[in-house]
């Protein structure tokens, strides 16, 4: 099946279906075409909330600032302004499509501390905020009657003349190619947590849309800025909410000890993440861990607190774990969370590559800079997802439309039938994924070397190698998964490649870059963005750096 | 730990088998099977692992023709709704130390939904409910500036977390009995997320939406048989919601419907002569001048007649029976 649309949205989760809906509003005609259904995605998994400067006794400049420092100083601030100054009318936009905020004795919105603030201004539903934007966004994609296609995964992007025209999707129930052609393509398909075991992301995660735009010639920004989030469950590293922090639970070590004040004697438990999790780490390796662990104590906040504004994780611990944190301590580590970098993109969402978007997790405007804070992440989405829906619409206004893609169909079938008939050599995409994340964690996580990092790229280069042995497993065409991990599988690759390239390049430590042969930050040389351009199959990718934006906040000496 | 999972596998290309590549690690488990059937798979798992983990396992090392929807592995996305051991539950939620029966556990795609394939049902069913209850908000006017939110009690939102922890996992649909004999009853996950909207003071069609709900397929078709508040692995318990829902629309005068005329026929009897009177509750309930509808119900009452299920043509009050008006009376209402 050949479809045409103005706008195609890769990915409905908020950024998504945030940027379908202004699309709509615009006036293109949109279609989301998505691998899950809309609310299988992983946007609500979000618990904690999401910030903005609403109170009176707040303003967006300390909102900015806040996020700027929490960035080690690599965000552009005149992108960190807009986030910040935007925030309020768009929050207040989603309260009035539905949303339940919690309020405040006088019914206006209440709010919540996190982590790196200089006061609460984070706005949330219990610890279900993500869940709650989402549902809500989601009926309002059914109320304005948007296109969606659901259970369409990606495989290709469709170029003319330099230009992106759409998409090879393979539509899951039937087993189906389809070319959707359109005048702009806005990625908006979320994180690559599955590239890093454990991972606090769904199975889903897998960097589809780093690639795809990548190999399109998007070029990638900060790769190396991968989050470890400071308090995942011991065991599975589902996430505990920085709400539990924000709403005044303690970080322990064995020795009972609030060791947070070593690290960050202002904030303490509410520091920067990344500042957050190498204190974790520290004490773990300094012998005062439990089993690989620390404490994250909600005992002092009574029964009240905990059921109410923090039911799911309350439940998670309890589910998973057997542990009561009403009465129990819970033991948490330092977990992959989040990727501050990605495709390049304006503050309009504009790529270098004419008809590509891009918005959310997958994107790099960049607000989030070496570390993003917490309750940041879900205001980026909907900001720059309505500002990029608005720009992509405006921009397929101006192109006209165009046939072709048929060549790029037939190809792409031709890829598919390969990876399908190809014999089973013991290669398994399960066992190659699984040795990938975990190499990913030991060598390119919260700490990395000159040493690891190189064997890191040696491993990945092997790993290719071996990618192209993997066998599909299932030879069906219904709902063939074996298929679509081994696609994915590739896109981890192409996001591991970029990571490790970036991280090996960036010889200095800054947010979530820890180099222990580098371990200052360094303005005078790294105060820049890296850049990584795709140069072709087997070719190193091309490294070139971009000015950080500079306002009116000069990098300090980041405390907390 | 090891445990049996048998999965229900289903697919409709009809066999598995030319797909079987022998091998140490997939050891050929397809041989010439037929298009639906039971596989036994063994697992060794820690003894906390859920059905999910068991599941993954097997897709990633043991078979990976095994179709089945699973994302977050935390109860949060709502993909992994099953039947096991013959009744829905998330598989992620599961523990299977407790799910294990006779030395296995049997998971399989609900039969309440069309099947896709293995464990993947089509949920087309859920969503075209869900869409039908109109799941927005109608804003009520004023609508308040772009930068001014509603003023709302936080109680009046605290009250509607419950609905919004909805993940639309379709347990509840999926084990409804409703729904089993009547497809189109809107189920009871679509009719939780229409309280959800009705409770809201900031919606603005609370009365169009509650007499919507009064039609047939609506609120009034649920049979309390309470598989939902089971099933509902996050507490939403969608017939708390319909039973409030059911209150705010008679309260809203959406009284002329075979749902309250059989609530009150039920009050009725009970007020007068202390028990049910199950002569006159099926031609009150369905409306005594509805004469084709009365005509509609004689088959039953013929087989029941058959079965020796009728009841006693002359109903006796019970002892004591004006203590029973005179709870009537305290409780007030309705039926004062």
């Amino acid at each position: 099946m050949i479809v045409d649309h103005d706008v195609i949205v890769l990915g409905a989760g908020l950024a998504g279906m945030r940027a379908g809906l202004e699309a709509a509003r615009a006036g293109a005609n949109v279609a989301i075409i998505t691998k899950v259904h809309p609310i299988r995605s992983h946007s609500s998994a979000a618990q904690g909330g999401i910030n903005a400067a609403i109170a009176e006794d707040d303003t967006w400049e300390s909102h900015a600032f806040d996020t700027v420092k929490g960035s080690d100083y690599l965000a552009d601030q005149d992108a960190v302004e807009i986030m910040a100054r935007e925030a309020p009318a768009d929050i207040i936009e989603f309260e009035h499509m539905g949303v339940i905020f919690y309020r405040n004795e006088d019914g206006k919105l209440g709010r919540r501390a996190f982590g790196g603030a200089s006061l609460a201004r984070t706005y949330f539903v219990g610890d279900i905020t993500g869940q709650a934007l989402l549902v809500t966004l989601y009926d309002q994609i059914l109320k304005a009657g948007v296109k969606v296609y659901e259970e369409w995964f990606a495989t290709a992007v469709h170029m003319e003349d330099g230009a992106c025209r759409g998409l090879v999707a393979l539509e899951m129930i039937t087993g189906e190619l389809h070319l959707l052609r359109a005048k702009a393509v806005i990625f908006a398909s979320g994180g690559l947590g599955r590239l890093y075991e454990p991972s606090t992301n769904a199975l889903i995660c897998t960097g589809d849309g780093y690639s795809l735009a990548y190999r399109a010639g998007a070029p990638l920004m900060d790769m190396a800025m991968v989050q470890y989030h400071p308090t995942t469950l011991a065991g599975s590293g589902f996430l505990m909410t920085e709400a539990a922090r924000g709403e005044g639970a303690y970080l322990l070590n064995s020795e009972g000890e609030r060791f947070m004040k070593k690290y960050a004697p202002n904030k303490m438990e509410l520091a920067a993440r990344d500042v957050t999790s190498r204190a974790e780490a520290t004490e773990i390796a300094e012998g005062r861990g439990i089993d690989g662990n620390v404490l994250l104590d909600l005992r002092h906040l009574g029964p009240d607190v905990i059921l109410k504004k923090l039911p799911q994780i309350h439940e998670m611990a309890l589910d998973y774990l057997g542990i009561d944190m009403i009465k129990e301590p819970v033991p948490v580590r330092p977990g992959m969370h989040y990727q501050m970098g990605g495709i390049k993109t304006d503050v309009d969402g504009a790529t270098r590559v004419p008809g590509i978007y891009a918005a959310g997790e997958v994107a790099c405007v960049s607000v989030h800079g070496g570390n993003r804070l917490g309750a940041n992440s879900l205001l980026d989405t909907i900001v720059f997802g309505r500002r990029s829906g608005r720009k992509a619409a405006e921009y397929a206004r101006t192109v006209t439309a165009s046939g072709g893609g048929e060549d790029l169909l037939r190809r792409e079938k031709e890829r598919l039938d390969e990876l399908m008939s190809r014999p089973y050599t013991g290669e398994t995409c399960a066992g190659l994924r699984l040795e990938l994340a975990t190499m990913m964690d030991e060598k390119v996580g919260l700490y990395r070397s000159d040493a690891g990092l190189k064997e890191a790229l040696q491993a990945l280069h092997g790993f290719r190698g071996r990618y192209a042995n993997v066998w599909v497993g299932d030879k069906g065409r219904v709902f063939n998964q074996a298929l679509t991990f081994v696609l994915e599988l590739g896109f981890l690759l192409d996001c591991g490649e970029t990571i490790i390239r970036d991280a090996m390049h960036r010889k200095e430590s800054r947010g979530a870059h820890t180099h222990v042969d580098y371990p200052e930050r360094n303005d005078r040389e790294w105060l820049k963005h890296t850049v990584l351009t795709h140069r072709g199959e087997g070719q190193e990718p091309e490294m070139s750096y971009a000015p950080v934006t500079i306002t009116q906040w000069q990098p300090e000496v980041r405390t907390y | 730990m090891q445990f049996t999972i048998e999965v229900g596998r289903y697919n409709p290309e009809g066999r598995y088998a030319e797909t079987a590549v022998p091998g140490e690690a997939f050891p050929a488990p397809w041989n010439a099977s037929p298009a639906r059937r039971y596989q036994t798979y063994t697992v060794e798992l820690p003894q906390h692992a859920v059905v999910l983990d068991a599941l993954i396992a097997i897709r990633e090392y043991q078979d990976p023709s095994l179709a089945v929807r699973c994302a977050c592995r935390s109860a949060i996305c709502g993909s992994c709704a099953m039947w096991i051991n013959g009744h829905a539950n998330l598989a992620c939620k599961s523990k299977l130390e407790s799910f294990t029966k006779d030395g296995k556990t049997r998971v399989e795609s609900p039969p309440s939904m069309p099947i896709i394939r293995d464990l993947v049902c089509d949920m087309k069913p859920f969503w075209d409910k869900h869409l039908a209850v109109k799941p927005w908000l109608e804003n009520k006017e004023p609508v308040p500036p772009p930068d001014e939110e509603y003023r709302v009690p936080n109680a009046a939102m605290e009250e509607l977390i419950q609905e919004v922890s909805c993940i639309s996992c379709s347990a509840c649909l999926m084990d409804c009995e409703s729904f089993a004999v009547n497809p189109d009853f809107l189920g009871p996950q679509a009719l939780a997320q229409a309280y959800r909207y009705v409770g809201d003071p900031r919606d603005d069609k609370t009365k169009e939406r509650l007499g919507e709900l009064s039609k047939a397929g609506g609120i009034w078709d649920c049979t309390h048989c309470f598989e939902c508040v089971q099933q509902c692995p996050k507490g939403v318990a969608p017939l708390e919601q319909i039973l409030k829902l059911r209150k705010l629309a008679v309260d809203a005068g959406f009284t002329n419907n075979p749902g309250t005329r059989h609530a009150d026929a039920f009050a009725d009897s009970v007020k007068h002569s202390g028990r049910l009177n199950e002569l006159t509750l099926m031609p009150k309930s369905t409306g005594l001048f509805n004469i084709v509808g009365q005509l509609k119900t004689l088959p039953s009452a013929i087989n029941m007649a058959r079965a020796g299920k009728l009841p006693p043509l002359i109903h006796k009050s019970i002892p004591g029976v004006e203590r029973i008006k005179k709870i009537f009376q305290r409780v007030g209402g309705r039926f004062k």
